[in-house]
């Protein structure tokens, strides 16, 4: 894992300047203390005895950090790789409970290290820290193997839980808004907040048992279970089968919902926000839909605010 | 400096910081308090509960911005796109001033979200200062920089911790927030006297002052917020507000978090030490006008 250079970030110095005269000189110093902040965990914690170069890393860190009475300058180095992996790790696991249910404790903990070894955070806030998480499992299957596809859907879902939780809202349609304009001609867009899915599981189902059963784990967290680890380790939540199912994941009145689609309703939502005239995405639904169920689906869909101006 | 242009030409007494374990307390008692500092990342997003939360408590109190990653020593150029989202926040709140850290953590686009220790050199004071200059003319209010707590030190420093912070706020010509715990917990990891510290800074440019509690390893002293302020920071904050007078001062509580009675009791403890500095001013007052 260590050997993954983290993506994005430029190659460290071989060592700090004695002096530092510029901005390019702070710059230099900042990436090799960057390397040596993201760089992975050892075991028990620890900061890798060996640099990237395969120096030892007392020698590196020694060249630019001064060691006091009590600590040299790999163990106070040390407290700051230390306290970088268990905030993001940290965050990583609040925001992917389920993912973390369906892997269980040890390989969820290997998937968000690998993971944040690969990409570190490109943004000031942690609430992007895992918008990028769905394309590293598809690149690097082995960490979530042999149930991949499932934690594929799972990780997909939890994304878009938290885009739904602060995505930006546009002034909802209103009834006047589409009256005006023919449907041949009239485009609607859809909330960004709202994100359109089709999942090879139905992931829904399986993240309300995962939130029911953790629910009911923390009311019972005094409680010594008399049936001991064998037992909780049967009522672990079963993941699902495979399925397709269609999902939007949203918000309303500024709490989280998802909502089960039909593959026909999905396939016009997903025309009006590529853009499409309202005439045309209702066509792509396909042949068999009738008038009154589009009808049904627009009144459903303004009711909830999902339809917007397109900007 | 009760109220200076580096916090507005304010007086807002002593504040709490907004928490999430807080939220309905806040919302369904609306408890007395002078005003809340908020992480201004926490709400710097495009709409949601966050946003609805902040309006309702724009509503009833005096807000503060408080940031943690725009990095002011970064050598990276300020990112616009944060800019933006910053400026919009602060239109929203209308924070009188807005604070974040003498720090850096990013580069490269890359974030560590950390508070990473300056090397202290002059270099890396006139990168700051300028950035520090470029955002306050963008978001267009006054900015107080805060010293961070920290565990390590560089060899390219090229003077103290309160020499550098000095030096920016000089350049930069903006205010300081002065964290009384940050300076304790640095001068035990770093072996140096916390008052020499208090009394190096200029004490003019004091906007606002935080106070929290630390823990305390074998080998040195973690700045973890989960704990109430012990008693060494509450005598170097009664120092530091005799030094550069009464000004707006922040409990911060941010692991842990008790109930928020408690955390508000434990920041009103600041009133004793607030009242001992107002009774020497008036006694050094008297004193001059004594023939």
């Amino acid at each position: 894992m260590s050997a993954v250079p983290p993506v994005g970030l430029r190659p460290p110095p071989r060592q700090a300047a004695a002096r530092m005269n510029s901005t390019a000189d702070l710059r230099r110093f900042q990436r090799l203390m960057t390397h040596a902040v993201v760089r992975p965990l050892a075991a028990g914690d620890r900061l890798q005895a060996r640099w990237i170069d395969g120096r030892p890393m007392a020698q590196v860190a020694a060249g630019f950090i001064k060691p006091n009475d009590r600590l040299t300058a790999f163990e106070r180095l040390e407290i700051y790789n230390r306290m970088y992996w268990f905030r993001l790790i940290g965050c990583f696991h609040e925001d992917n409970p389920a993912l973390r249910a369906l892997l269980g404790e040890r390989r969820f903990g290997r998937l968000a290290r690998a993971y944040l070894a690969k990409y570190p955070s490109r943004s000031f806030t942690l609430r992007n820290l895992c918008s990028r998480l769905e394309q590293f499992i598809g690149e690097e299957p082995r960490w979530t193997a042999p149930r991949t596809a499932l934690a594929l859907a799972v990780a997909r879902f939890e994304w878009a839980q938290t885009v739904a939780f602060d995505g930006e809202a546009r002034p909802a349609l209103t009834t006047d808004d589409l009256a005006d304009t023919a449907p041949a001609r009239l485009r609607v867009g859809l909330q960004p907040y709202l994100s359109l899915l089709t999942l090879e599981y139905p992931v829904d189902d399986y993240v309300l048992a995962v939130k029911k059963r953790s629910a009911l784990r923390s009311e019972a967290s005094n409680a010594v279970d008399p049936a001991g680890p064998a037992a909780r380790r049967r009522k672990a939540v079963a993941p699902p089968r495979r399925g397709r199912t269609f999902l939007a994941v949203h918000r309303h009145t500024n709490r989280l919902y998802y909502k089960r689609l039909g593959r026909a309703e999905l396939l016009i939502l997903q025309a009006l926000r590529a853009g499409r005239p309202v005439g045309r995405a209702v066509a792509s639904g396909g042949r068999r839909v009738r008038p009154d169920q589009v009808q049904d689906w627009f009144a459903t869909w303004m009711k909830l605010g999902w339809l917007c101006r397109r900007q | 400096m009760p109220a200076n242009r580096f916090n507005g030409q304010t007086e807002y007494g002593i504040g709490l910081g907004l928490r999430v374990p807080h939220y309905r307390h806040i919302l369904e008692k609306k408890p007395v308090v002078d005003w809340f500092e908020i992480i201004s990342e926490n709400f710097m997003v495009d709409g949601g509960r966050p946003l609805e939360v902040l309006d309702r408590i724009l509503e009833q109190y005096q807000v503060v911005q408080h940031g943690v990653s725009m990095y002011f020593g970064s050598a990276d150029k300020p990112d616009r796109a944060h800019l933006r989202k910053l400026k919009t926040l602060v239109k929203r709140t209308k924070t009188p001033w807005l604070s974040d850290h003498l720090c850096w953590g990013s580069v490269d686009g890359t974030y560590t979200h950390d508070l990473l220790p300056m090397p202290y050199t002059f270099a890396a004071a006139r990168r700051t200062a300028e950035k520090i200059r470029q955002i306050r003319d963008y978001l267009e209010v006054p900015i107080c920089v805060e010293n961070v707590s920290s565990y390590a030190e560089f060899h390219v420093s090229e003077m103290t911790e309160w020499e550098f912070l000095s030096e920016v706020v000089e350049l930069a010509d903006c205010g300081i927030l002065l964290d009384v715990n940050n300076i304790y917990v640095s001068s035990k990891n770093h072996g140096f006297d916390p008052y020499d510290y208090v009394n190096g800074v200029p004490a003019d440019r004091v906007g606002q002052m935080h106070v929290a509690g630390h823990t305390k390893f074998e080998k040195y002293i973690l700045d973890t917020h989960d704990h109430p302020v012990l008693d060494p920071v509450w005598k170097l904050y009664a120092h530091a507000t005799r030094r550069c007078g009464v000004t707006a001062t922040l409990l911060e509580w941010d692991d842990r978090i008790p109930s928020f009675d408690e955390v508000h009791d434990e920041a009103l403890k600041a009133n004793a030490f607030i009242d001992g500095a107002k009774g020497a001013a008036k006694a050094a007052r008297r004193a001059v006008r004594a023939p």
